[in-house]
């Protein structure tokens, strides 16, 4: 973990000179005929029980998970591409826009079946790109630490509770590294085009000192251990998944509006193999839906008790997200993040 | 084949070259409407692109707006291409590798076809000057994308237009059969107008038709006429037949019963020479009589000739015929230099002048003269020196069996008979003049023009 304002030298957006995957695990036979190679950037204990139900139907097939960083998956799968070797059989990734890039630059096959027919338009691009999830960008607050009438219900809350000069809330909100997370990036960004908040929001973020850091596990296990007071746009399957071991965390949908992020699922190269098909048709197939939802990849609308179901902003799948990809407003949209923070007072550095 | 059918096949080539023909426009137009609407989404965007270039601290940058892709992503399934370059072609944002197109002109919007990646790919580039105090040139925009929603919008104009021609060529098919046949309408009533009819009835047909079947009726309406006339003539002729040879046939019986009968050899040879006498007279009489049905058929199966009248007379003349009539009797012509045209049939016409040349060496007191005048149409004529037909039976010249009643014995009366009906046929008549000591009997025509 590192302070926002301690971030300086970080590469932009395509990330480390040498990625590495965090996991990597096989399931299936070991000496099955066929192997799938699955990577993603979704946490294994939640993408895993779905994909072992899958393979429970294949027992000809054995699959590779790799589970990578946003940035570091989408700088591999695209170096692939341009060498014209993938190795994946299917890439998931939460870094939506990355994946746009990557079928925008043609490095996707094709996959048509029932099931990719019946995914909406916004969900679905060029038959190439697929949205997988339905999770939200939700906010997770200590339910101890935080007085129940404190607790934010949308931004305008937040930024309320930031306010105050001695406000207890000062270094004690966390949110993604835009730099080192796709999905922060993404995230974001999405939330610099919706409204004008945004900005408000990095102010008091960077007059208050809050936390920018990687990964959304470390932000969830900072809040239920109350090194932070909230997190702020975290994807509403982790929070979930970790709120139902430790109650005290509490998820909200922020009221004013919530951005719904799905998974967007690609084929690598220029033939798609079919066993990946079958996966990624399993995926979308009632089932495997099913599954997701039971690990919290998939929502029916109600995440949080405190919800007051705000208008929803998905993110559709499509050429509109090459902006958040474009180099010189990528280097803008980080610059100001840093010049927002650069000019806030000294950052706290004993975290 | 039918009319009908003939018209369809027609019609149905017609169709099939013109709808051909409209298939191609149809996909040409496809393809530049489509062409020219997504055209205007690449320069929207180019130009939204261009309007979100300004000048911060001495350099152009680019702050990507949003709306632009929004804009190009009303082509759903299209990738998107686009790059931004500043003086030099320093890249400013978007792909390094874009395919060039055609040298860039100074200012204005170039459209280009290059691949992107594999895909074909449509290109517009434009530009926008600069002249800040910090910086002063050109910025390039180019902004392509592939061109799936094209060619789908392409064959989407194409495929409603062939089907709207599809629906009006087959209306038009179906109303082209309901016209014909409509129009074909006359035709089938005259056929079950025909059908229906009696084989006996050879009357008129009904010429309220339209103007082009109305030549056929009329033509149809000839021939019967003809078929008509003819089956009029012969059933004369037969009657007449019949009529005439009744009396001399019984007579012959009679004379060669007595014949039979007679024990004395100069009764017998006496009986014989009438019998020869007779047998002769019913030879001639079956000569006119034949010689008026083919008078009767020529009136209307002969192509009416050019003839001239004084030829008529000489050969007529010439041919001696009247000898055998009374032999050594004398015949003079009396023609003029003019020529006496009339439209006819020279047979017909000899036919009858020697029967009246006939009557008027039995009948008449020679000498007998014969010729032509332009008194009152064209006229050729016989004349004689005798008090000529009493007057009694001129109203009934023409009639048949005239001769029966007041003649010398061997005329039949049928050759007034045929002369007036040869007249009749070729529009002329018979007439009678009498002359100080003279009776002329002639047939007058009108006189050809040349």
């Amino acid at each position: 973990m590192r302070r926002l304002a301690a971030l300086a030298v970080l590469p932009v957006l395509f990330g480390a000179a040498a990625p590495a995957q965090e996991v990597s695990r096989s399931f299936g036979p070991a000496d099955a005929p066929r192997r799938l190679t699955l990577r993603t950037t979704t946490d294994m204990d939640i993408l895993a029980p779905t994909v072992v139900r899958f393979l429970a139907t294949r027992p000809d097939l054995a699959l590779d998970y790799e589970q990578w960083g946003s940035n570091d998956l989408f700088a591999l799968t695209a170096a692939e591409c341009r060498a014209g070797t993938p190795a994946a059989d299917l890439v998931i990734s939460s870094g939506v826009h990355q994946m746009v890039r990557l079928v925008n630059d043609g490095c996707a096959a094709p996959w048509r079946s029932d099931a990719t027919a019946a995914l909406s338009p916004a969900l679905s691009w060029r038959d190439e790109l697929f949205g997988v999830s339905s999770e939200p960008a939700v906010m997770v607050y200590n339910r101890d630490l935080v007085p129940p009438e404190e607790v934010p219900l949308s931004r305008f809350d937040l930024l309320d509770l930031l306010r105050p000069a001695d406000t207890a809330y000062a270094g004690r909100i966390a949110t993604y590294d835009i730099e080192r997370s796709g999905l922060g990036y993404l995230f974001a960004f999405v939330d610099s085009q919706e409204a004008s908040t945004f900005g408000a929001l990095m102010e008091g973020f960077a007059r208050t000192g809050a936390v920018a850091t990687c990964c959304s596990s470390e932000i969830i296990a900072g809040v239920s251990d109350g090194t932070y007071l909230i997190a702020y746009n975290v994807l509403g399957s982790y929070a979930q998944s970790a709120a139902a071991d430790d109650p005290s965390l509490g998820i909200v949908e922020p009221a004013d509006y919530t951005v719904v992020l799905s998974r967007a699922a690609l084929l690598p190269g220029p033939v798609a193999g079919p066993e990946a098909g079958a996966l990624l048709d399993y995926l979308l197939s009632p089932d495997g839906i099913r599954s997701l939802a039971r690990n919290h990849l998939t929502d029916a609308g109600q995440t949080g008790e405190e919800t007051t179901g705000g208008r929803r902003v998905p993110i559709g799948l499509g050429p509109s997200l090459l902006v958040a990809m474009d180099q010189a407003k990528s280097r803008r949209f980080i610059a100001r993040w840093r010049q927002t923070f650069s000019g806030a007072g000294a950052p706290d550095t004993s975290r | 084949m039918s009319l009908t059918a003939r018209m369809v096949i027609g019609l149905t080539a017609l169709l099939l070259v013109g709808g051909a023909a409209l298939s191609v426009a149809a996909l040409i137009y496809g393809r530049t409407a489509a062409r020219d609407a997504f055209d205007r989404l690449l320069v929207g965007a180019a130009a939204s692109i261009a309007a979100s270039v300004s000048v911060e601290d001495g350099t152009p940058v680019v702050d990507l707006p949003v709306s632009a892709f929004e804009l190009l992503a009303l082509a759903p399934d299209d990738r998107v291409a686009y790059r931004v370059t500043g003086p030099g072609g320093g890249l400013l944002t978007g792909y390094a590798d874009l395919p060039a197109g055609p040298a860039p002109e100074r200012a204005g919007t170039v459209f280009y076809d290059a691949p992107f990646g594999t895909e074909p790919a449509r290109y517009v580039r434009t530009s926008r000057l600069f002249a800040e105090r910090s910086f002063s040139g050109r910025v390039e925009i180019t902004v392509g994308q592939t061109r799936r929603a094209r060619t789908e919008l392409a064959w989407d104009i194409t495929r409603r237009a062939l089907i709207v021609l599809g629906i009006l060529g087959g209306a038009v098919l179906i109303m082209a059969v309901v016209v014909i046949r409509t129009a074909l309408s006359p035709l089938d009533q005259l056929a079950r107008t025909l059908s229906a009819r009696d084989p006996q009835d050879l009357d008129r047909l009904d010429t309220r038709v339209p103007r082009e079947v109305a030549a056929m009726v009329e033509a149809m309406n000839g021939f019967m006429a003809r078929l008509d006339r003819q089956l009029a003539s012969m059933r004369t002729l037969i009657s007449d037949s019949a009529h005439q040879l009744r009396t001399p046939v019984a007579a012959l019986r009679a004379q060669a019963d007595l014949a039979a009968g007679a024990t004395d050899d100069r009764q017998r040879a006496q009986l014989v020479g009438r019998i020869h006498a007779r047998t002769i007279g019913l030879g001639r009489l079956l000569d006119q009589m034949l010689a008026r049905a083919r008078v009767a058929h020529r009136a209307d199966a002969v192509r009416r000739a050019r003839i001239d009248l004084r030829d008529i007379a000489l050969d007529v003349v010439e041919s001696g015929d009247h000898t055998l009539v009374a032999p050594g009797a004398e015949l003079r012509l009396e023609i003029g230099e003019d020529p006496v045209a009339v439209r006819g049939d020279a047979l017909s016409l000899r036919e009858a002048v020697s029967n009246l040349v006939a009557n008027a060496l039995i009948h008449g007191v020679p000498p007998v003269r014969i010729g032509t005048d332009l008194a009152k149409g064209a006229r050729i004529w016989v004349e004689d020196q005798g008090p000529g037909i009493p007057p009694a039976l001129r109203d009934r010249l023409g009639d048949r069996f005239l001769g029966a009643t007041g003649s010398r014995g061997a005329s039949s009366g049928l050759g007034l008979a045929i002369a007036s009906e040869m007249a009749r046929s070729f529009g002329g008549r018979l007439w009678v003049e009498d002359r100080p000591d003279a009776f002329r009997i002639g047939l007058a025509f009108p006189q050809d023009p040349a």
